[in-house]
């Protein structure tokens, strides 16, 4: 627990600490998910944290989206490299797992960008109840809006994507195929 | 070793630090940073259990928690690389793309369970000295995954076998006094539930479908249900991690295993076959006993990592 004391007394003595992990910590949040490009990684919610150790070296926390999503590897290079250059020459990137991702993580201005690209964003991810986990035979009865021409008439081509975390749609409106952020 | 590659350069620095290289672009920080080469056949997490007290808790020792990952992982890294054969042969591209992501997604999860396997038991081997440099007799998978790609109706009967059986264990798992085993439930609970749903759906649509759909489907049926038992069979190692609420005892899980099939086979139109003989404990893959389909696979499965030891790219 920081106590008022301790807070003024690290506040007077490291400004420049504080404004080295402010800078770490908004360098961290620019950098974009490599198969989202509209998205950063704090959008997505796989950004957990960022810090600076009194000698300063960098350590961000980051957690995959899916167990095997490939992309873990570029947001790490990526991360590393754009706070390079920045001037931060130790930089770690952490890995974990829990608690595990899910796309309730994804922020209010994230759902934005991804509709405006084109890809449906998730509805509220499943909640568990207790007892064993539902089958879900039928497309889910969730309405999915074509993120073109905002039509409720959508149906699901295949519950597998161009990546894990998306499946693949059709608009009976206009007439376009897109992409869903499925729920997870 | 390649490995150590891949925990960042001694210093711990990234970035351009080489005399006379310029500052600046990604693409140069990238170039200089030798700390990421990506070794041939492992990438991604240089520490995959990061965050997680990866202490072996009490009530086991080691090698028993190593037994039950290596089990656990390999059912995901043998069904994956099955599943993978599909790439290039999948009746339509949707299908293929869908298969290749249920393949990635239990990839992921070997890799994590391989990964805790070589640190419990204290020998320091990586997932890719376990996936890579094991032969068939120290593998741990049950028989049900190795058997030949088949067609699509076996594809799909498979799978849903597999995720119906492997929801259910990470289900229970989730609740493991190990935080690894728990952390990585609960992932895979997420993404093997979207794999149950694809092969039940699938299995519908084809078992009420044309006359050779359905014909397929109960050839597939009569293939797929003699590896049954053993799935339900509990091997020691199991018993034990179940004992010490680290683990589950396959057994328990039948009943919600039987439950969901006959709800999909029913809808399906399909017949639940009947169970076969019981499965001999003590001569299955758990015991490391395999089918001579699984030299094949691990040798196309290894060739490459045996043949260019420690390559990187």
């Amino acid at each position: 627990m920081v106590t008022g004391d301790q807070a003024t007394a690290s506040a007077v003595q490291a400004p420049a600490a504080e404004a080295r992990a402010a800078k770490a910590r908004a360098v961290a949040e620019t950098v974009t998910d490599p198969e989202l490009p509209m998205l950063t990684l704090r959008e997505l919610g796989v950004l957990r944290d960022v810090r600076v150790a009194p000698d300063g070296a960098v350590e961000v926390t980051i957690t995959p989206t899916y167990t095997g999503c490939p992309a873990v590897q570029a947001m790490r290079d990526d991360l590393r490299a754009r706070l390079a250059e920045a001037g931060f020459t130790r930089v770690e990137v952490r890995t974990v797992l829990h608690p595990p991702w899910t796309t309730d993580m994804i922020s209010e201005s994230g759902r934005r960008k991804l509709a405006a690209a084109g890809i449906a964003p998730p509805g509220p991810a499943p909640r568990r109840t207790s007892g064993p986990i539902p089958l879900t035979l039928g497309p889910p009865r969730t309405v999915v809006r074509c993120p073109r021409c905002g039509s409720r008439d959508t149906d699901e081509l295949s519950r597998f994507g161009s990546t894990a975390c998306k499946s693949l749609r059709r608009c009976r409106a206009c007439r376009e195929p897109f992409e869903h952020f499925k729920e997870l | 070793m390649a490995r150590d590659d891949l925990t960042a350069d001694p210093t711990g620095t990234v970035g351009p630090t080489a005399a006379g290289a310029p500052a600046g672009t990604a693409l140069d920080a990238l170039a200089e940073d030798h700390g990421d080469a990506r070794w041939a056949y492992g990438t991604g997490f240089h520490d995959p259990l990061a965050g997680l007290d990866t202490a072996v808790p009490d009530g086991v020792d080691g090698d028993v928690l190593a037994a039950y990952c290596l089990m656990l992982g390999d059912d995901a890294l043998i069904m994956s690389h099955r599943l993978q054969e599909w790439c290039a042969h999948a009746p339509e591209l949707e299908e293929e793309v869908a298969l290749a992501n249920i393949a990635l997604d239990l990839l992921g999860q070997a890799r994590l369970l391989l990964t805790r396997a070589g640190q419990a038991d204290g020998t320091g081997r990586t997932e890719d000295d376990l996936a890579f440099l094991r032969d068939a007799g120290e593998f741990r998978n049950v028989r049900l995954v190795e058997a030949p790609r088949g067609d699509f109706a076996f594809c799909m009967v498979r799978l849903l076998v597999f995720a119906t059986w492997r929801l259910a264990l990470l289900d229970r798992l989730t609740a493991s006094r190990d935080p690894v085993l728990a952390a990585a439930a609960a992932k895979g609970v997420k993404e093997v539930a979207y794999h149950r749903d694809h092969a039940a759906m699938w299995t519908i649509r084809l078992g009420d479908g044309t006359a050779e759909s359905r014909r397929r489907m109960l050839a597939a049926l009569d293939a797929v249900w003699p590896q049954v038992g053993e799935l339900f069979t509990p091997h020691e190692v199991e018993r034990r991690m179940a004992e010490a609420g680290l683990g589950v005892d396959p057994s328990t899980v039948r009943a919600e295993f039987d439950h969901v099939i006959a709800d999909v086979l029913a809808e399906a139109t399909l017949p639940v076959p009947d169970l076969a003989a019981p499965h001999e404990p003590g001569r299955g893959g758990r015991d490391g006993v395999h089918t001579a389909e699984f030299d094949a696979l691990l040798a196309e499965l290894q060739s490459v990592a045996r043949a260019h030891p420690g390559a990187t790219w």
